[in-house]
């Protein structure tokens, strides 16, 4: 038996989210654009989502982990909290009327929380087709597929795929309610956290966002870190950014305590 | 846009017709060619509703991916209901309210305690609504089935700073909204008793559905 066994777990945080406590900090990763992945996750713990390049989108779903029946609610959080986009402050709330996850640290001020999945019909219209066969791990992945994927290794199917929210892309609506994508901004450098406040099963996916209009599939890289924050304190931020947020955090505690 | 139209169908010719009283939910089918018209009948009350592939309950009505397909967020004359699995589930072919909601979702015990006060968790609201019809229907829909839905006559505008208003205004007494069912669906409803903000006017009303069958 080794004295020290080697184990490549490279400290990929200290490149993008060097300012977390080190000691807090339980593991992090590189994914290349169009990749997806899934964690479960327990109360307390806090992702941080770095991009690492421009045209960077991390479509991110939420489930409770002691039962996925209860699970990230689009609508239940949007009309809470009467907002179009996610910021600092703001609560993803499951249907049960709690809150599985809080932005607590945002340097871009919006994330879409509407503008959905890319799935396999619209990416091969938009990039073509590029398979595994002829490109193999530079084949394109939608975010839909990978979704599928993740959700899937926790037992969950398409019937139970819900709408994500899409970390580092902004769409807007004009006044005719048309979807306008924001195709300016550069996200290279940016950072968002979400704090778990309940026990969750995550799922991400960084393909590109299906409202992007840029030519060519050129989706960028995300650095996700995961280190112990703690549950939200008294004072925290989310608590008193809106009194609903106040209470889907309280709604959370409580189901915590019992 | 203006994505006002009349529709040319008679009430004469109706098939059936369903008037739901205030308040409570429904659940019916409707058939692949089959028109059904929608009418608010006293203005201003919120039809919350649901659509399923009726020989596969796990493809259900998709918002996202609706809105996205449409490239925007109000359903209206021409807008193509789609399901999860990217097929067309009813398209709506006439319209005399211009304009209906799918960001809003349907109000919950649950939110409620979120969006107004703790004490709220008791009222009557659309939640409780689909899972008694789901319950009594016993088709094989639960809970996990229930998504983002459809608000019929409901008006929730986006701003352009990112905000999401209940507006309100654009229906009335007598205005309606037709869909042709493009395969055989079920048609969940609640007809909304939500009372803690305007998007019944705090009064609910009831509805009334007219069904049409294909022209032979």
């Amino acid at each position: 038996m080794n004295d020290q066994p080697i184990v490549d777990a490279f400290p990929h945080w200290q490149r993008f989210a060097a300012d977390l406590p080190g000691d807090r900090v339980v593991w992090s990763e590189v994914l290349p654009g169009g990749a997806h992945w899934s964690w479960r996750l327990s109360r307390g713990t806090s992702l941080r989502f770095a991009a690492l390049d421009d045209r960077a989108n991390c479509s991110v779903v939420l489930y409770a982990a002691h039962d996925p029946l209860e699970r990230y609610n689009l609508p239940d959080s949007l009309k809470a909290q009467h907002t179009a986009h996610y910021t600092r402050g703001h609560t993803l709330m499951s249907d049960m009327g709690r809150s599985l996850a809080s932005f607590t640290h945002d340097t871009l001020g919006w994330h879409d929380p509407f503008g959905g999945l890319l799935d396999s019909t619209r990416m091969a219209q938009k990039y073509g087709e590029h398979r595994y066969e002829a490109h193999r791990n530079a084949m394109y992945r939608s975010g839909r597929d990978g979704l599928l994927v993740e959700i899937g290794k926790h037992g969950l199917t398409a019937r139970d795929l819900i709408a994500p929210v899409n970390l580092f892309s902004r769409v807007t609506v004009d006044p005719n309610g048309r979807f306008v994508f924001d195709d300016q901004r550069k996200t290279a450098g940016a950072s968002v956290e979400l704090r778990c406040d309940m026990d969750v099963i995550v799922a991400v996916s960084t393909a590109p966002h299906p409202l992007d209009p840029r030519p060519g599939y050129q989706p960028g890289k995300v650095g996700i870190a995961a280190w112990k924050s703690g549950a939200a304190p008294a004072d925290d931020y989310c608590r008193g950014f809106r009194p609903e947020c106040a209470r889907a955090l309280h709604n959370a505690d409580v189901f915590a305590l019992a | 846009m203006n994505t006002l139209k009349e529709s040319p169908l008679d009430v004469a010719t109706a098939a059936s017709r369903h008037r739901l009283p205030a308040g409570e939910p429904w659940l019916a089918e409707v058939k692949r060619g089959q028109t059904v018209r929608i009418v608010d009948l006293d203005g201003n009350q919120a039809a919350d509703i649901l659509f399923y592939n009726r020989h596969d309950p796990a493809e259900h009505y998709d918002a996202t991916g609706t809105m996205l397909a449409q490239g925007g967020i109000y359903l209206s004359t021409g807008s193509v209901l789609r399901s999860n699995a990217g097929n067309p589930l009813l398209t709506i072919v006439a319209d005399t309210c211009g304009r209906h909601d799918t960001l809003g979702g349907a109000c919950a015990a649950e939110s409620n305690t979120v969006r107004y006060a703790l004490q709220k968790k008791f009222m009557h609201s659309c939640r409780d609504n689909y899972l008694l019809a789901m319950a009594n229907a016993d088709v094989g829909l639960t809970k996990r089935d229930l998504g983002p839905n459809v608000n019929f006559f409901m008006n929730v505008p986006v701003t352009p700073e990112g905000g999401l208003q209940f507006a309100d205004g654009v229906s009335g007494p007598g205005k309606y909204v037709e869909l042709r069912a493009e395969m055989d669906v079920w048609m969940l409803v609640s007809n909304c008793p939500q009372l803690n903000n305007p998007c019944n006017a705090y009064n609910p009303t009831p509805v009334e559905f007219v069904f049409w069958d294909p022209v032979a």
